[in-house]
């Protein structure tokens, strides 16, 4: 076997690169998203991408990351969580829609086609599950009594998306109107189909890949994943899709050995994609748009602000507990990049905006969260000392 | 008590309770297993002051901590009603011969006349078990018969 001494080499800097970024990153309870972001932007800048043995295999890496990231996000996914949040939320998701306005404003006033407008809109409105999920466990706020609202405005998110991301991914394909809206159909069709199937014969589905081995289970689970997502990216349903029915049909215990068991790899190839989409972006094109950037993370993290309250509010949680909810949810993560993944290539202008949109958002949102309604400051301080 | 439960999604699910002493106490039962535990009181009533955090082997080991012996105290009151049958638990140690066999393989019935009417195993308890049940080290055995019996079977248990 042929070692290819560059591949190895550059992919482990690359590698050793994101590691002390992500370490910097987790010291201070920020999400290493966009850390991965700005090292492509700078990996860029500096001319890295003339590395070709690395850039294919992390091209290639990028598409398992989108893949990866979409299946445990439908992992992720009970039906009975959702049915409750559904039962006490669904005002508050209304209420969140708003977030999705800014968005469409913004790419109507820069001049984007249909499907960008969908895409942007898309970008403001899905807050990130992973950053705000993690950052509540961190904060040590999981037994507060406003986190149970902030969690399910996030399920009820990850459900529009299921709708939302084949739409876009069939619309971001190009095509007639009417092969898109047939196309946009049959997505919408098989996530039904999916959400079906997972809840009348999801075990068996479960037998396919079940398997008590733990390296067993991770090998089926990404074949059938895979394959699933080729067929999708197929009938240009985009292979995000497929990974995400494949994620819904999983259910109980298996879905969380499953969960287990490639969180590392996605992980991996999550930071990937990241670096990849801030590699495409040229750091000169991300200039002219900050201003926009700017100010759509300013309007939409109010838009946050306000939902999260209205949500907090409807389980009768106080001004204080209100005001955390909100900050909460400002922060915007992966799957605003993976909205960019889907429908980026015919919108130059739609990676860098959103990568800087992402960019300030995913840092700010956690810094407001950590500050905002905290308790008073000597508490606080005390609080540094004893960690 | 009431325990109030909530549930988290994607997270797992919160209990909540009043003690007797007014104590309002949060437990967050997460899905990999850690558990969390806050006291709520103070300035904010919305916000939980984290007491401590218990990974699963903690959490587990704390549970029998809780209830092992208070379900065993609970046969003892059973058994206290009719003379000359007692409980005891008798505790399945890595070192038995029997941890990892089938409950029917220790004859404990046969050999002793004694009973075996629940296995507490971690926060679970499995009443009036077959005798295909598989007998693992940190069970706690709730053995009912007369004291001789209960001798017996704690003998053979411990092997």
């Amino acid at each position: 076997m042929h070692v290819s001494l560059a591949l190895l080499l550059e992919l482990g800097l690359v590698l050793i690169a994101l590691s002390v970024l992500g370490t910097l990153a987790r010291r201070a309870t920020l999400s290493p998203i966009p850390l991965y972001l700005l090292a492509g932007l700078a990996f860029g800048a500096a001319g890295v991408p003339h590395v070709p043995t690395a850039g294919q295999f992390l091209q290639a890496g990028a598409s398992i990351g989108i893949v990866l990231l979409l299946l445990a996000l439908g992992l992720e996914f009970s039906t009975a969580e959702f049915a409750t949040s559904m039962r006490h939320h669904l005002p508050s998701a209304g209420v969140d829609l708003l977030n999705a306005v800014p968005g469409a404003v913004a790419g109507w006033w820069l001049g984007l086609d249909g499907v960008g407008v969908l895409a942007l809109a898309g970008a403001t409105y899905i807050s990130s599950s992973g950053i705000i999920a993690r950052l509540l466990g961190d904060l040590r706020r999981l037994g507060n009594r406003e986190t149970p609202s902030v969690l399910s405005v996030l399920v009820l998110e990850d459900f529009a998306m299921a709708a939302y991301l084949p739409v876009l991914a069939v619309l971001a394909s190009g095509g007639t109107w009417w092969q898109a809206t047939v196309g946009a159909l049959v997505a919408v069709g098989a996530v039904l189909a999916a959400f079906t199937v997972s809840s009348r014969w999801g075990h068996h589905i479960g037998r396919l890949v079940e398997h008590p081995d733990n390296e067993q289970l991770m090998l089926r689970m990404l074949g059938l994943t895979m394959v699933v997502a080729a067929l999708a990216e197929y009938v240009h349903a985009s292979a995000a899709v497929g990974a995400f029915l494949v994620g819904l049909t999983l259910t109980g215990q298996l879905a969380e050995r499953a969960r287990a068991v490639i969180e590392p790899l996605r992980d991996l190839f999550a930071a990937v994609f990241f670096l990849v989409i801030g590699l495409s972006v040229a750091p000169a094109g991300m200039l002219p748009v900050l201003p926009a950037a700017l100010a759509l993370a300013v309007v939409t993290g109010l838009t946050k602000i306000f939902t999260g309250r209205y949500a907090a509010s409807r389980d009768g949680v106080g001004p204080r507990g209100r005001l955390r909810a909100g900050a909460a949810l400002i922060a915007r993560g992966e799957f605003s990049i993976v909205i960019v993944g889907l429908a980026g290539a015919r919108h130059p202008v739609l990676a860098p905006l959103v990568s800087a949109y992402v960019l300030l958002l995913a840092v700010a949102g956690p810094l407001i969260t950590r500050f905002a309604g905290a308790r008073p400051r000597w508490w606080f301080l005390g609080r540094f000392e004893k960690v | 008590m009431d325990v109030n439960e909530v549930l988290l999604p994607g997270v797992g699910l919160r209990y909540e309770f009043t003690t007797q002493a007014g104590d309002r106490i949060g437990v967050v039962a997460r899905r990999t297993g850690e558990f969390e535990v806050v006291g709520y009181g103070g300035d904010d009533p919305d916000a939980g002051r984290p007491l401590f955090r218990l990974n699963e082997d903690e959490a587990e080991a704390l549970a029998q901590v809780f209830g092992a012996p208070r379900i065993a105290e609970r046969f003892a009151d059973l058994t206290r009603e009719l003379p000359g049958l007692s409980s005891a638990p008798v505790r399945v140690t890595p070192a038995s011969p029997y941890a990892g066999s089938p409950l029917g393989h220790t004859r404990v019935r046969t050999r002793t006349g004694a009973s075996i009417v629940a296995i507490v195993r971690g926060p679970d308890v499995i009443a009036s078990p077959g005798p295909g049940e598989v007998l693992r080290a940190a069970d706690v055995l709730i053995v009912v018969g007369t004291s001789e019996g209960i001798d017996g079977a704690k003998r053979i248990i411990r092997g």
